[in-house]
């Protein structure tokens, strides 16, 4: 449905997007990801049709943004950044004028306002000015414009910014639901909503693509994914941290923590062991010392870690300068 | 076509709900109407004329009074969509940046119309007291609206190009006053002095509105006139469309 070509975009001399190309395709989730001023929201204002590109294209559904705008803009709903709403108008009075904008005409935009005014909870404040909303309500009076034309794409950015822990948790449930039928584009910050609702995520640092795959894919990249994490009861720290290091399956051994009561560790395995060969070999090496194992679990891998491993290093370089 | 016209009408329908639904409208057209009625009769000596017209003691004030009260109608039109970053949801529903400038440009122009409308009460004063040349009056009339439409041009190309209402107002007030002065013969005559050149002096005052609403105030319905005001109008807004590209340009 997207499809994106070597996009870029330069403000006078600084590069804000840098040759970026993905697709998503119906029934896909792409989760955004990247530090602040990374490129996202300039990206999604160029898929969106609302700057153009310096370079690069993007085709909405076969249609390409500059040279057939009014098409591909069909196709696309589209929450921006901050979801701006105007102030002067009531929330009914607003997603009417959305709707009439996206061509959705007489009964059935009625019965289109009726809808996402229930899929986005806004009943209660249905006659309010958006002046006087809070910070939520006006983010999802927001969101019900980009979805009231039922759309094939939308286009998220930031959708859960400055939502309260079980609105995120209803709008990441929307997400995921809509996304069975759609093509989804959402940027974030908040690593735990990629792994809540995407079937797919591209990490963006300085305009550029440093990443891309499913969430397991990506934290199979994080250091500690494949590791064994276990907590012995009553045992010393060096007699545990020795036998590990003998064992044929482990590479390196980490103790986490010690005191009296236990050890934590953390065992990283060999590049050729299979999956769960570690923990297997682990539990049995337990069995022979008699250890009480009170926890043993085998890491993922972490997505914040995989994050930060790939755009940290730099960023902090520019901010030493 | 038709589906352009809808877009066009569905923004301005939402423009004109705006400026009611705020106090914006009623205070515009109440101070409009007591500065229209003081000038008239205070100031421009309607009684004391003794005359059954309405072009020296109605229609000469409304450059000034426009000079003010347009730029005031017209500073929010962009820059509110560009403080709220509405614009960013405008410009990006099926519609072509010209739907948008066109749409608004009409509700703010049509509201205006209302505010001339309701001047009406002087019409008929006039008839009451003596018998005058309605058609004088009529062109005269459409004059007004033809210069409010042409200062409401620039308010919406000054409002493209900032956030900041109040920079918009100024700026377009001082577009608008030259517009007004560029004609008048103290400028002229200074401009004779300096340059020396009377074709500059003609090509600015060419620039002037006073002229071609003079003569449309006397009754002189030109096309000249007419198309002088609405080519300032089409030039202006094509400027606001091409202000609003260099902003998504970056």
């Amino acid at each position: 449905m997207i499809n994106v070509q070597h996009l870029s975009k330069a403000f006078g001399p600084k590069l804000a997007v840098n040759n970026v190309s993905f697709t998503v395709e119906r029934g896909e989730v792409l989760g955004f990801l990247g530090p602040n001023g990374a490129g996202k929201s300039t990206t999604m204002r160029m898929l969106t049709g609302f700057i153009p590109p310096s370079s690069g294209r993007v085709l909405v559904g076969g249609h390409d943004m500059v040279e057939d705008p009014i098409p591909a803009k069909r196709l696309i709903g589209y929450l921006p950044e901050n979801a701006p709403a105007y102030t002067d108008m009531t929330v009914y009075g607003f997603l009417n004028f959305a709707a009439e904008l996206r061509g959705v005409q007489g009964d059935a935009r009625k019965k289109a306002v009726y809808r996402v005014v229930e899929t986005c909870f806004l009943d209660a404040v249905l006659h309010q000015s958006v002046e006087t909303l809070s910070k939520g309500y006006r983010h999802r009076t927001c969101f019900a414009q980009a979805i009231i034309h039922d759309p094939d794409i939308l286009v998220l950015d930031e959708p859960t910014d400055g939502l309260d822990p079980n609105q995120k948790h209803e709008v990441r449930g929307l997400i995921r639901r809509m996304g069975e039928k759609k093509a989804i584009i959402f940027s974030t910050h908040i690593l735990e909503e990629v792994e809540a609702a995407c079937t797919r995520a591209i990490i963006i640092d300085r305009g550029q693509i440093v990443a891309n795959g499913t969430p397991v894919e990506l934290k199979q990249r994080s250091d500690v994914a494949g590791a064994v994490c276990l907590r012995i009861a009553k045992v010393a720290a060096a007699v545990v941290s020795q036998k590990l290091a003998q064992l044929p399956t482990a590479r390196k051994s980490a103790v986490l923590k010690e005191d009296a009561a236990a050890v934590t560790a953390r065992v990283f395995p060999q590049p050729n062991c299979r999956n769960g060969e570690l923990a297997v070999s682990i539990s049995d090496l337990a069995l022979r010392e008699g250890w009480k194992i009170e926890e043993l679990h085998t890491e993922e891998g972490r997505l914040d870690e995989v994050f930060r491993s790939i755009t940290l290093p730099d960023t902090t370089k520019e901010e030493r300068k | 076509m038709n589906s352009s016209l809808a877009n066009i009408w569905t923004i301005s329908k939402r423009e004109l709900a705006g400026y009611f639904a705020s106090p914006v409208a009623y205070v515009f057209i109440v101070i409009f109407l007591l500065l229209t009625g003081f000038f008239t009769f205070m100031v421009g000596g309607f009684f004391e004329r003794g005359e059954a017209s309405l072009t020296m003691s109605f229609f000469v004030w409304h450059p000034w009074l426009y000079l003010f009260l347009v730029p005031a109608v017209g500073m929010r039109l962009w820059s509110e969509e560009r403080r709220l970053g509405t614009i960013e949801l405008l410009l990006t529903m099926p519609i072509t940046a010209w739907q948008a400038i066109l749409g608004k440009f009409l509700a703010s122009w049509l509201f205006l119309g209302l505010a001339l409308a309701l001047t009406f009460p002087v019409v008929m004063t006039v008839n009451y007291l003596g018998n005058p040349d309605n058609g004088v009056i009529f062109s005269g009339y459409v004059g007004s609206l033809m210069l409010a439409g042409a200062y409401l041009s620039i308010g919406c190309m000054t409002s493209a190009m900032t956030r900041n209402q109040v920079i918009s107002f100024i700026v377009s007030v001082v577009i608008c006053l030259f517009l007004i002065l560029a004609g008048w013969p103290p400028v002229t005559r200074m401009l004779e002095i300096v340059s020396e050149s009377p074709r500059l002096v003609e090509i600015v005052a060419a620039f002037s509105v006073m002229t071609h609403f003079d003569a449309l105030q006397r009754g002189v319905l030109d096309t000249n006139d007419l198309i002088f005001f609405a080519s300032m109008i089409v030039f202006s807004l094509f400027t606001t469309s091409v202000i609003i590209r260099g902003h998504r340009a970056g």
